[in-house]
């Protein structure tokens, strides 16, 4: 019975493949998921000792006014990028796909931001927001470029929103271009038969049509936005006076060097939770708009 | 586009081009300004606009040679390039061959669809819960190092290789594999001679996500091998900011460097990448 055999055969291949891959991502994903969370109901150090705390640490997260700043920052934070580079891109992706000389050129040339590491960007940038912007500030008498961004606690997290929205603008915008494309020419004829144009041609035919590339862009954006880290590493590392401290640089932070190895355990399986509750939400919110279409 | 008709070629639309030739310069400025600080010697950094703008007295390599001696750039060279070739490397084969196992026993196999399921769910997982408990198991288990930080980005990337090669071969007829077996060839050779280089496309945008998000990674590589010598080109960067302390010059110098290799892979590979990109994320 040659076919059972193959049919046996490639059952076990398989097996053989899928058995190892299982066991790799769960030593080194669910393994150290689960360690977390155990991690958050004590009092560990990172080193030494530890006892049970039980609920304790995620009873302190709420009352902790550290915690509570990091997650307003990021949330204000991804909220803004979200909107601007969603905005941005879109105006960007209709003009890169319109019919403009040198298209090819000019979209590789917007995407060379999204191709460059989040760390040495942020370098380059602080600079420019320490000693540039002020200089040109200075020049032109605008009092609120005079002085340096970075060392302002209400301008910080601006310096930083700029510097999150022009490498994430580029991504966005390519995906944007690729669902104009999808939009076939003679949606466009038969609204100009109905004498539809410009703006309402927008909202009325094109973007109905792009919905689901929309839907992508804010998924990916503002999960990208929440773990912010590197931009932050580079320019303010949290500061100054902790306005810019994200919740994945807090975790890193005081978890690693801080000595609050388990409370901030706790803040780092909150953060999962409200992570994976906040991209559900999405998902179900823009599956819906997709079905009413 | 090549199929559109006569009535859409007609006219180039000159204010829009000019306008977004005219937004370039928001990506260019912030390259402008390095490559020129990069050149120039400390004292000419004056405090004005001119000082960071202006072109350098002249045009030397000596910040660049000085900031790799400084920074040891061919050691995390040799190591960015190291730990990406070989995660991607890793990707297209481990990640492509789960995408297929689990693929195709997926139907009616409650076993496969828990696999599938439990695998991808791992893409809401922040790596910030993974961070405290890895740095203790890979310490534990000895791969502290490049090792331990290939395996991670091994498993970081599969939950979304493998949606991706699972999604590309549901199009795939599965008619090309049965001629096979009836030919009496085993799934194993079946795989690499037929399913394999049928996913090339697939393999392309794989590698080129992977490659990217591995090369420009900072925080894997910063808790699992930093204090241990080890470094990759962007954490070099990290590393090295006491050194350069005020000497901006000696810096952008580095960060260009650290720059290049990826610039330059893009300017080569920029096709690929962006239909890589759009692949990976419509997908």
């Amino acid at each position: 019975m040659k076919t059972s055999k193959g049919v046996n055969d490639r059952k076990r291949t398989f097996l053989l493949i899928t058995i190892p891959v299982l066991v790799l991502f769960f030593v080194f994903n669910t393994l150290p998921l689960i360690q977390g969370f155990i991690y958050s109901f004590t009092n560990f150090k990172g080193y030494g000792s530890y006892d049970w705390v039980g609920l304790r640490n995620y009873q302190d997260l709420f009352t902790d006014a550290r915690v509570g700043k990091s997650y307003l920052f990021t949330f204000k934070y991804a909220l803004v990028c979200t909107i601007l580079t969603n905005v941005i891109s879109l105006i960007l992706a209709l003009g890169l796909n319109s019919k403009i000389k040198g298209k090819s050129a000019l979209r590789g040339i917007y995407f060379i931001p999204n191709v460059l590491g989040g760390l040495v960007v942020g370098y380059i940038f602080s600079f420019f927001f320490t000693y540039i912007l002020p200089a040109v500030g200075q020049s032109l008498g605008i009092e609120a470029l005079s002085s340096s961004w970075l060392s302002s606690t209400s301008k910080a997290w601006l310096a930083i929103v700029v510097v999150g929205c022009w490498q994430s603008i580029a991504m966005n915008t390519i995906i944007y271009i690729s669902g104009l494309q999808t939009v076939p020419e003679d949606v466009y004829e038969a609204g100009s038969i109905d004498g539809v144009s410009g703006w309402k041609k927008f909202w009325s035919l094109t973007f109905p049509l792009i919905i689901p590339f929309f839907s992508i862009n804010m998924v990916l954006c503002m999960k990208n936005f929440l773990m912010v880290f590197d931009q932050i590493m580079a320019m303010t590392k949290g500061g100054p006076s902790q306005s810019t401290e994200s919740i994945s640089f807090l975790i890193y932070n005081n978890g690693m060097s801080g000595g609050q190895f388990g409370f901030q355990s706790a803040n780092a399986v909150l953060f999962f939770v409200v992570i994976v509750a906040i991209s559900v939400f999405q998902l179900t919110v823009t599956g819906k708009k997709e079905e009413q279409l | 586009m090549k199929h559109s008709s006569n009535k859409q070629t007609r006219t180039v639309n000159w204010p829009v081009t000019i306008l977004l030739i005219i937004g370039c310069l928001t990506i260019f400025f912030p390259l402008y300004m390095a490559v020129i600080i990069a050149f120039k010697q400390p004292s000419e950094m004056t405090n004005d606009i001119a000082g960071a703008l202006a072109f350098p007295a002249k045009w030397s390599l000596d910040n660049f040679a000085e900031a790799m001696r400084v920074t040891d750039f061919w050691h995390s060279l040799g190591n960015s390039l190291l730990i990406t070739l070989i995660t991607v490397l890793l990707a297209v084969v481990i990640h492509s061959l789960a995408g297929y196992a689990i693929g195709r026993s997926m139907k009616g196999s409650k076993f496969y669809n828990f696999a599938y399921l439990y695998i991808v769910s791992g893409m809401f997982v922040p790596f910030a819960i993974l961070m405290m408990p890895l740095v203790k198991e890979t310490a534990i288990l000895g791969i502290d190092n490049r090792v331990g930080v290939i395996l991670l980005y091994t498993v970081f990337f599969m939950p979304m290789n493998v949606m991706l090669y699972k999604g590309y071969l549901t199009n795939i007829p599965i008619a090309l594999e049965e001629a096979a077996r009836v030919d009496g060839a085993t799934t194993w050779k079946t795989y690499w001679s037929i399913v394999f280089p049928i996913m090339k496309p697939m393999h392309a945008t794989v590698a080129v996500l992977t490659a990217m998000s591995t090369w420009n990674d900072v925080m894997t590589p910063l808790v699992i091998m930093s204090g241990k010598g080890g470094t990759t080109l962007p954490l070099a960067q990290l590393n090295f900011q006491t050194q350069f302390g005020t000497n901006y010059n000696l810096a952008f110098a580095s960060y260009l460097l650290a720059l290049l290799p990826i610039l330059l892979f893009y300017i080569v590979c920029q096709k690929q990448i962006l239909n890589g990109v759009v692949n990976g994320a419509v997908k």
